[in-house]
């Protein structure tokens, strides 16, 4: 039976979200043409029992396991030569990966070594009827086409897929499923590469992309001093301050909290754009927000047409009242 | 040391501007420039190559336009420029143009250092550079933040990744693709300008490069895009101005009302 293959993305020896996303849109894909769906795991020590029963829960037919102590932290030429032999003692029909930092950096590899083609950043994936290709649609030019590719004559067929685009299946899959041992044999792991040293951020600060509220700013606020309503805002409702580019490239904030084609992508539940125009590269970043309210002195502003809610006004003011009038409600 | 940049011209996304009736770019009239990252990647190989004897190469893929793109790092400090151009070249995909790439730095290696951009301002894959480092067997370290040391037999550069930052130690040959943190990168001077305006652009096709007509171009794509449409990105959005601002506010109220109760429990 053909397969498609999950890459599954870690924190430490912690399995992420973006890993069962991709499990639950595998599953769909699985479904449409009788495929099986085995994640490949590439870890320092050999998992719990708990963690493969999630796996499968979470909709793996069958998990492939290298356990190497060289897989503690990313390192290019190891998972490529680990993940290249994997595949050729089964070849499947579809490799997906996380597009993050590790998968955008191995799947290219591993396309490489394998002569496939790979598709980036991925938003849409379907089976085509007939061929069975796999359709991969992906934001091109700023987000603002959605192109389709497909891999015609070239196996396995690969993308990576952007986080928080998919959702983990809703109801369990299976609590059982088949376990295979990847032996690693140490040539596969030699590396020239040293990690000197890794100082963690520690990602459960909250950063833009997990923030289920987000209240962005940008260069409509005219003066750094008035994203001080943002911020209180912020404290009140437990959202994250996100921005614009511009207001990052003026030192405003950080770079952590740009959305955007340079920045993060985000899907938070809410997403309030203030004194932000609606640049090609920011709305490519929050479009998929479920809901987006935009504030703008001018109403003709692009971010209107990408908003559910629209106040045409000072940012600065109308977040000043808004401010206001919740504090009014917490002392009712 | 040799070192090698990966150069892309890219349509200068600052210039394009939104149809407001149907979404699309419009691209006419906008000019080209060096790819933002690739400047990054430029800059950090002057400043090596200013601390020591080095030589600095530019090459590209791209139509005999992207010659622009050339001069201008010249301009800015690199030694020489290769411009791979062919009409077999075009409707390569990333795995087409690694291939292209990497045809090149086999037949004028070896390099020691490759650095490249983390990805373009167009095509946003960021998949050639790892692409070329598997197809020449070199250790790849992406999302270079800070190089910290420039060695004899290596480096130590920091890369930033979603939980932390990792330094890694790691020997030529190597490729680097860097992020916008890692510098500032200079302007080119009137000297620089004046020297780019003579120098020679060396350009080589497919023939030279010795490269199978199957493995470059669209027909050496492993990809194809099918179907490209403009995604319905327009929301009905319920416009509060004027008198109505007030009614706006209140809505915007009652929508985060939840979750400030939420965070008062």
């Amino acid at each position: 039976m053909s397969e498609i293959w999950v890459i599954a993305e870690k924190r430490g020896t912690q399995i992420h979200s973006s890993t069962y996303e991709l499990l639950g849109k595998a599953r769909e894909l699985a479904q449409k043409n009788g495929s099986s769906v085995a994640l490949a795991l590439l870890i320092q020590e050999r998992p719990t029992g708990d963690t493969f029963r999630s796996l499968f829960r979470g909709g793996a037919d069958r998990v492939i396991l290298a356990v190497d102590k060289s897989f503690e932290r990313f390192d290019f030429g190891p998972y490529i030569r680990v993940l290249k032999e994997m595949v050729l003692q089964r070849p499947p029909e579809v490799i997906l990966a996380p597009a993050t930092s590790s998968g955008r950096t191995y799947m290219p590899g591993l396309a490489a070594l394998l002569g496939t083609g790979l598709t980036a950043d991925c938003t849409g994936l379907d089976i085509e009827e007939g061929t069975g290709n796999l359709l991969q649609t992906r934001p091109a030019i700023g987000g603002n086409i959605m192109a389709t590719i497909k891999t015609p004559k070239h196996r396995p067929q690969m993308a990576t897929v952007r986080p928080k685009i998919f959702s983990p299946l809703g109801e369990v899959y299976s609590e059982h499923g088949e376990i295979v041992d990847f032996p690693v044999r140490p040539e596969l792991v030699e590396s020239p590469a040293r990690l000197l040293k890794f100082d963690s951020i520690g990602e459960g600060e909250k950063g833009v992309q997990d923030a289920e509220i987000i209240i962005a700013g940008g260069m409509g606020l005219r003066r750094m001093e008035n994203m001080a309503p943002i911020y209180k805002l912020a404290r009140m409702i437990n959202g994250t301050v996100g921005a614009s580019r511009k207001i990052v490239d003026s030192k405003w904030i950080g770079h952590e909290a740009q959305v955007g084609l340079s920045g993060h992508t985000v899907k938070p539940k809410i997403y309030i754009a203030a004194g932000i125009s609606g640049a090609v590269q920011h709305i490519a970043g929050m479009q998929t927000s479920e809901f987006i309210v935009a504030i703008n002195r001018d109403r003709n502003a692009t971010i209107f047409n990408f908003a559910d809610i629209g106040l045409v006004g000072d940012a600065t003011e109308i977040l000043t009242r808004l401010v206001e009038a919740m504090e009014m409600e917490v002392r009712e | 040391m040799r070192i090698l940049v990966l150069l892309k011209q890219v349509p200068d996304t600052d210039e394009v501007k939104l149809d407001p009736e149907n979404g699309t770019m419009i691209r006419e009239g906008v000019g080209t420039v060096i790819n933002p990252l690739d400047l990054h990647a430029l800059e950090s190989a002057i400043r090596i190559k200013e601390s020591g004897e080095h030589e600095l190469t530019v090459v590209s893929m791209g139509p005999p336009a992207a010659e622009e793109a050339l001069r201008e790092a010249i301009a800015m400090g690199a030694d020489r420029a290769v411009l791979l151009t062919d009409r077999k070249f075009a409707g390569a995909d990333t795995w087409a143009t690694a291939k292209t790439l990497s045809g090149m730095i086999e037949l004028e290696g070896p390099y020691d250092l490759i650095l490249a951009g983390e990805k373009a301002t167009d095509g946003e894959t960021g998949q050639v550079g790892p692409e070329a480092a598997a197809m020449m067997d070199i250790p790849a370290i992406t999302y270079v933040s800070r190089i910290i040391e420039v060695g004899e037999d290596g480096m130590v550069a920091e890369r930033e990744v979603e939980d932390g930052r990792e330094t890694w130690k790691v020997p030529y040959p190597v490729l680097l693709s860097v992020t916008k943190n890692v510098n500032e990168p200079r302007l080119p001077t009137l000297k620089g300008k004046k020297k780019a305006r003579n120098a020679n652009i060396e350009k080589m096709g497919s023939e030279a490069l010795g490269l199978e007509p199957s493995t470059i171009g669209l027909t050496g794509s492993p990809t194809r895009v099918v179907k490209i449409n403009t995604p319905k990105l327009s929301r009905q959005a319920r416009l509060y101005e004027g008198s109505e601002l007030v009614e706006g506010i209140d809505r915007l109220k009652a929508l985060l009302k939840p979750y400030l109760e939420v965070n008062h429990e």
